[in-house]
């Protein structure tokens, strides 16, 4: 096969790395990949969309990493549920609808999933990450890195 | 051709009724409505905001960036605005004949490209406007709907869209930001086991392609004169067309017809497009409006996109997508089909083309060649020109002795469609909006018309918390009397001052 089969935790971030603090999500994913994480898949998109619902399926975790405008900094950690809301209806999905996409196409539940929402400040095209964002992010990679620690369960 | 619907005699005397940002349309886009004291609507707009800051985005870069740099703009169609930058950076090396191994898998990428947004678009985005009706309630009007009443379509949505992202994954390199195009070629070909793992599903691709057309064309059928009358409007219509007269997504000249059929310009070099096409301003918009140069900017507007390609080409190379074209055209009753809504016809006719068209390209040696580049003398201007599944996108660059971008000009498919779905919301406003209280399913027929352009908005910002609907009335003192919010939840909340 072209690809490996799933390991058990995903983490997937998502954003644009030419938008400013939107490259949030793409910075942790290359921050990630020099990381020697075991048992983790790292996957990154412009943004969710429904057939990421087969990125999900064989997993036993998932977490979601996205930059957000509204979250306290440095970063908000919460588990999310699947959720029918309005991104349905978008070209860009919230990880809650595409949980809840999963569960209507597949017939049951997705995997456990957590987003991990980095606050950034500016999001215009060309614009580098702030510093405040890449402060936020290496505030969040730290987290993550607690997270995956065997010893400390999500 | 321009409705009266554009500018009211006295607008400051008029109630504004703003619908701030459009459900299931990327980005930011608005619609003002101004009232009269009898419900009377007169004037109607769509703003978008444009795609500004590409052209200052792109300049100072080396022209070998540019494939991979402008996939940047959009997340929406990065793989239209890769392959169009490829072929003007083609130009700029001195590339006048790609290699049959490059044009096939830069054919293959655009495929897998169209096939994947045009799924998304059917399944996703307006199959629930059309599977149930635009008065359904609303919060029936999402994928849940779709999904919970037809089970099948909603997973072959998913599906057909993963096909067409593997396509894109396997050509261009990667899931997301590819190298695949380059100057003057690509940089990979698929090996056996690429194409044996793309051609274990094509046979059930192909079928699901050909069951999406039946399925929207008896959808179309069942309210016939509904949807040919909705948001319909008599255009010129632009396209790209091969040298035969065939549809042609990738590579070809442009054709511009009239609302009749007849043709305005044929086979035109579109490296010379900017002597056939203006882009004209108007003081409240952010998004330039391109028309025809030789018949000016009112009567020269056009469309682009699946309606226009489908009506514009002579055929298709393809067998079941031309059993379908011809069925389609049909409708037309010896004139181009002018329904808005045809758009999604038009659309999964595209589809299926895409379907057939990877078939065919996965059984071509080809697509394993050795021969990947093809290039001559560096030049300093360069245009490239494709059809992006929303229309027709141009990229042109011009360059320095050290080959720096000094000068980049783009103009994006929805900017083609700028004036156009302006008239499709005047027409819906007029028709079912006017003498009559606004609500929410009222002004939903608005965000329908608009839908079936597909317009792409945005360059894939996102920001998660943002209302996706919020409706407002101003009276002329720029007060606001009332708010129709539709929260994230799809909750709706009416707030009067």
């Amino acid at each position: 096969m072209l690809q490996h089969p799933p390991n058990p935790d995903l983490i997937f971030t998502w954003g644009n790395p030419s938008r400013g603090d939107d490259a949030l999500g793409p910075a942790m994913y290359e921050l990630l990949q020099k990381e020697d994480l075991n048992g983790v898949d790292l996957l990154t998109d412009f943004q969710l969309q429904i057939e990421h619902t087969i990125d999900l399926e064989g997993r036993k975790r998932v977490l979601f990493v996205d930059a957000s405008t509204s979250a306290s900094a440095p970063f908000e950690f919460f588990r999310l549920q699947p959720e029918q809301d309005a991104s349905y209806t978008t070209h860009a999905m919230s990880p809650q609808a595409l949980l809840s996409v999963y569960r209507q196409v597949n017939g049951s539940n997705p995997p456990p999933a957590w987003l991990l929402s980095i606050r950034g400040y500016e999001f215009g095209l060309g614009l580098p990450l702030s510093t405040e964002a890449n402060r936020n992010l290496l505030a969040a990679i730290n987290h993550i890195k607690l997270l995956l620690d065997p010893a400390q369960p999500l | 051709m321009s409705s009266n619907l554009e500018t009211a005699d006295n607008p400051k005397k008029l109630e504004r009724v703003v619908i701030n940002p459009l459900t299931r349309v990327e980005g930011h886009g608005k619609v003002t409505l101004l009232q009269d004291e009898n419900l009377h609507i007169k004037q109607a707009r769509l703003h978008i905001v444009e795609f500004r800051g590409f052209e200052k985005f792109i300049q100072g870069r080396p022209y070998w960036e540019l494939p991979v740099l402008v996939q940047r703009l959009c997340g929406i169609c990065p793989v239209s605005h890769h392959l169009a930058a490829a072929k003007a950076t083609d130009m700029l090396v001195g590339t006048t004949q790609l290699t049959p191994t490059a044009e096939k898998i830069r054919r293959l990428m655009h495929y897998g490209q169209t096939l994947q947004s045009h799924a998304l678009h059917f399944f996703h985005l307006c199959s629930p406007d059309l599977l149930f009706g635009f008065d359904d309630d609303v919060r029936h009007r999402n994928i849940v709907g779709v999904i919970e009443d037809n089970p099948d379509i909603a997973k072959q949505g998913v599906l057909l869209r993963k096909y067409g992202q593997e396509v894109i994954r396997l050509t261009a390199g990667k899931r997301i930001h590819g190298t695949g195009a380059i100057p003057g070629g690509v940089n990979k070909a698929l090996n056996r086991e690429e194409i044996d793992y793309l051609q274990k599903d094509i046979g059930q691709i192909v079928q699901w392609g050909q069951d999406a057309v039946e399925l929207i064309k008896r959808i179309f059928f069942e309210q016939l004169d509904y949807h040919m009358a909705f948001a319909a409007i008599d255009t010129n219509m632009m396209s790209m067309i091969g040298a035969n007269g065939e549809f042609d997504i990738y590579h070809g000249g442009l054709r511009a017809k009239d609302a009749d059929g007849g043709t305005i310009f044929d086979h035109v070099d579109y490296t010379c497009y900017s002597d056939y096409i203006r882009e004209g301003v108007k003081n409240w918009s952010y998004m330039k409006f391109p028309f025809i140069e030789a018949l000016g900017a009112e009567n020269g507007w056009y469309r682009v996109g699946p309606l226009a390609r489908v009506n514009n080409c002579d055929y298709f190379s393809t067998p079941l997508a031309e059993q379908q074209r011809k069925r389609f055209m049909d409708a037309g009753g010896g004139r181009p089909v002018q329904a808005s809504l045809a758009y999604h016809w038009a659309r999964q006719i595209e589809l299926l083309y895409c379907t057939e068209a990877i078939r065919e390209l996965l059984l071509d040696p080809d697509i394993s060649g050795t021969e990947l580049l093809n290039r001559g003398e560096l030049q300093h201007c360069g245009v490239g020109v494709l059809e992006a599944p929303r229309g027709t996108l141009f990229h042109h660059y011009e360059i320095d002795d050290d080959g720096i971008v000094n000068k980049a000009n783009l103009i994006v498919s929805t900017t083609n469609n700028n004036q156009a779905m302006n008239e499709s919301i005047r027409q819906v406003a007029g028709m079912y909006l006017d003498g009559r209280q606004l609500t929410e399913p009222l002004l939903n027929q608005i965000e329908v018309a608009i839908r079936a352009y597909d317009p792409c908005l945005s360059c894939a910002t996102h920001a998660m918390g943002k209302m996706p609907l919020e409706i407002i009335l101003v009276n002329e003192k720029e007060e606001v009397i009332d708010r129709l919010e539709k929260r994230v939840t799809g909750e709706i909340q009416r707030t009067f001052s």
